[in-house]
């Protein structure tokens, strides 16, 4: 173990009853670093920070801040802070009261507690409202208050519990950016809990991928996106055309395959275990991979060998500005889903126009089922 | 039309509140008052005067027994808060959610009984003849019977029995309107147990208190039957009082005055708590 590390769990696991909310979880936070854990709901996310936080006893495992094992320390005694989801302001105290009250706790003396208040409230931007109530604020202005309560206390580790989740579209987008930066700003380590991949992917320097109980990845970003090791991590993070199919020939790390409703394809086999001809697969194919062209009359483009190709119909368009999509009924009847760009040009695709779909054989990830 | 219909709903709906508070409420203390400001001078002969509270100024065993209602009034509804705040936040946050509303109606319960056959109860186990006296005797720790009625412990006792659901019913209901984490975040910043109660709870739970404690001590204060029947004759309360002026020495103006007193009395003292607490009527007992 290295000081490098803010917080440690090994293999933490809880029960409730016959129920295994945590399985064998294990992972070390570096510090000063963003750690989002993404999951869906129930995958036992709130469990686990609950249990960092103290308010939960791990059945199993040991979890560890700076070292130093914190099973046997009281909540109170944890220099732990967590944003709640519902960020549990106190109502009945204005927004000083709030932010001195954990200071009032440690017993520090009033002329300390106004100036770290006024100090942190000058962090977050809000220099003038420590003596407003908690109803006069707004949303954004909650948020970051919640926020200034904990890192007032200088913690060394920041829970958050999707404390995102109340906020309207807009400024949800904005306080994406804003803890980013608060993250920066105060150099403590934040860990984020969420069901937001976008949240996640967004803020994060790593992010856990949880599903029932389990860590099924851990990574940056990018590399959970271009590389999952399971077929979990593939469907629940991004956007995917989905299939099931089977195997037809393995030629190294290459697969021949088809899918259920009768598309051949090649793959490119992800994770670990070894693929077999006849083993069936789950296999994602990312809209923004595949490149679609009109199909003219007479035209035939040049595709390289490599390349999965298939003709369909656009059956319809999803316009969303820069993140425009098109279904297409493919030869099996199935909509397969691309990213495309709409210029608002003439030559635009509109429904109805038969197209070319190709991809990259690296970008059908095959899993075994 | 829909207006019309609205309207009509309006009065219908409100005409029964409206009586209710000017025939029961208003005119009976209408004629009160009226009652409480003449003197009698000669047979069928009144004159306007405030000698009833004139009275009642100058004979120190009234306004004593007003003083001592007030006061054991105050000690019952301090205890019933002491002993209910606890079963009221188990009923609202440590109780699942079944045995939660099993509890609640165990805490209805004796509500069946009229207060006549509680007190009645009481009085059963607490006479010189009654359980407890007899089984401290069959057990040998005292030799002869013991008498624990009519004493002010046992009145205290009875009433805050009475009056304690008053107290239980509005702080489970404000204590369950608050967010667990709320005292979670309490804990998470450092806050040890008496802290979260002191800073976190008990402020929460003001409206409740206050608007529990209000009809606990006005219960309490006007109270009859529990005081009567455990502390007997000497129980001085001033209900007894109001009661002896206007049954047994038929002086329905004197009567009359101390009703008026006693209504006074107490509402000056809920407006001091009120202001005390820096809570409102509003804010309290509209709210539970």
């Amino acid at each position: 173990m290295s000081a490098e590390y803010d917080l440690e769990c090994l293999d933490v696991s809880k029960n409730f009853g016959g129920v295994r909310a945590v399985e064998d979880v294990s992972f070390k936070i570096p510090k000063g670093s963003f750690f989002s854990i993404l999951g869906p709901s129930g995958c036992g996310k709130t469990t686990l920070m609950r249990m960092i936080a103290g308010f939960e006893d791990p059945t199993r495992g040991d979890i560890y801040i700076k070292r130093k094992s914190v099973l046997n320390t009281a909540p109170n005694k944890r220099n732990v802070k967590m944003v709640f989801q519902h960020l549990a302001l106190f109502p009945m105290m204005n927004v000083f009261e709030n932010i001195a009250y954990g200071l009032r706790c440690r017993g520090e003396t009033a002329g300390e507690i106004e100036r770290k208040v006024k100090d942190v409230l000058e962090r977050i931007a809000l220099p003038d409202v420590g003596g407003r109530e908690i109803h006069q604020l707004s949303g954004g202005q909650k948020q970051r208050i919640a926020i200034a309560r904990c890192m007032v206390l200088d913690p060394d580790v920041l829970l958050l519990d999707e404390p995102l989740g109340a906020l309207d579209l807009k400024l949800r987008e904005a306080m994406k950016i804003e803890l980013k930066l608060l993250q920066h700003q105060f150099d403590t380590t934040f860990i984020y809990i969420t069901h937001d991949q976008s949240e996640a992917l967004v803020m994060s320097d790593n992010v856990a991928i949880m599903n029932e109980g389990r860590f099924e990845q851990v990574g940056a970003p990018q590399e959970l996106y271009h590389d999952p090791k399971t077929a979990f991590v593939a469907g629940f993070v991004g956007d995917n055309n989905h299939w099931t199919g089977k195997i037809n020939q393995v030629i190294g790390d290459r697969l021949d395959l088809v899918t259920e409703t009768g598309l051949s394809m090649t793959g490119h086999l992800r994770g670990n275990a070894a693929a077999a001809a006849g083993g069936n697969l789950t296999l994602f194919v990312r809209p923004e991979f595949i490149t679609t062209r009109k199909v003219e009359d007479g035209t035939s483009e040049k595709i390289s060998s490599d390349d999965n190709c298939l003709t369909g119909k656009i059956d319809s368009l999803l316009f969303n500005g820069a993140n425009s999509r098109i279904l297409v009924r493919g030869p099996g009847q199935e909509l397969i889903e691309a990213d495309i760009v709409l210029t608002g040009g003439t030559d635009d695709l509109r429904p109805g126009d038969p197209v070319r779909l190709s991809w990259p054989r690296e970008q059908t990830m095959c899993f075994l089922a | 039309m829909k207006k019309d219909i609205t309207r009509l709903s309006f009065i219908l709906l409100f005409a029964p509140f409206a009586l209710w508070i000017i025939l029961l409420i208003i005119l009976p203390h209408i004629g009160m008052v009226i009652i409480s400001l003449r003197e009698k001078v000669a047979p069928r002969i009144y004159e306007f005067s405030f000698a009833n509270y004139v009275d009642f100024m100058q004979e120190p065993i009234y306004w004593n027994t007003l003083l001592r209602t007030g006061s054991m009034s105050l000690l019952v509804t301090v205890l019933a808060l002491i002993i209910g705040f606890p079963i009221a936040y188990y009923i609202a946050k440590i109780a699942g959610k079944r045995s939660k509303g099993a509890l609640f109606l165990l805490c209805l319960i004796p509500l069946w009984v009229s207060d006549l056959i509680r007190a009645f109860g009481w009085i059963l186990l607490l006479r010189e003849t009654g359980v407890v006296s007899t089984a401290l005797q069959k057990t040998g720790l005292v030799s002869q019977p013991i008498e624990f009625l009519y004493n002010d412990a046992t009145v205290i006792m009875g009433l805050v029995y009475t009056v304690i659901l008053f107290m239980i019913v509005p702080l489970v209901s404000t204590l369950d309107g608050m967010d667990d984490a709320m005292v979670e975040a309490g804990y998470n910043l450092g806050g040890n147990g008496s802290t979260v109660l002191r800073r976190i709870i008990i402020p929460y739970a003001m409206p409740g208190i206050v608007s529990g404690c209000i009809v606990v001590f006005m219960l309490t204060a006007g109270s009859y039957l529990t005081p009567i029947l455990l502390g007997g004759k000497n129980s001085s309360w001033f209900t007894e009082q109001i009661y002896e002026q206007f049954i047994s020495r038929y002086n329905w103006e004197s009567g009359a005055a101390f009703g008026f007193l006693l209504l006074f009395f107490t509402s000056i003292v809920v407006w001091l708590g009120l202001k005390l607490s820096g809570q409102t009527l509003s804010s309290t007992v509209a709210k539970s």
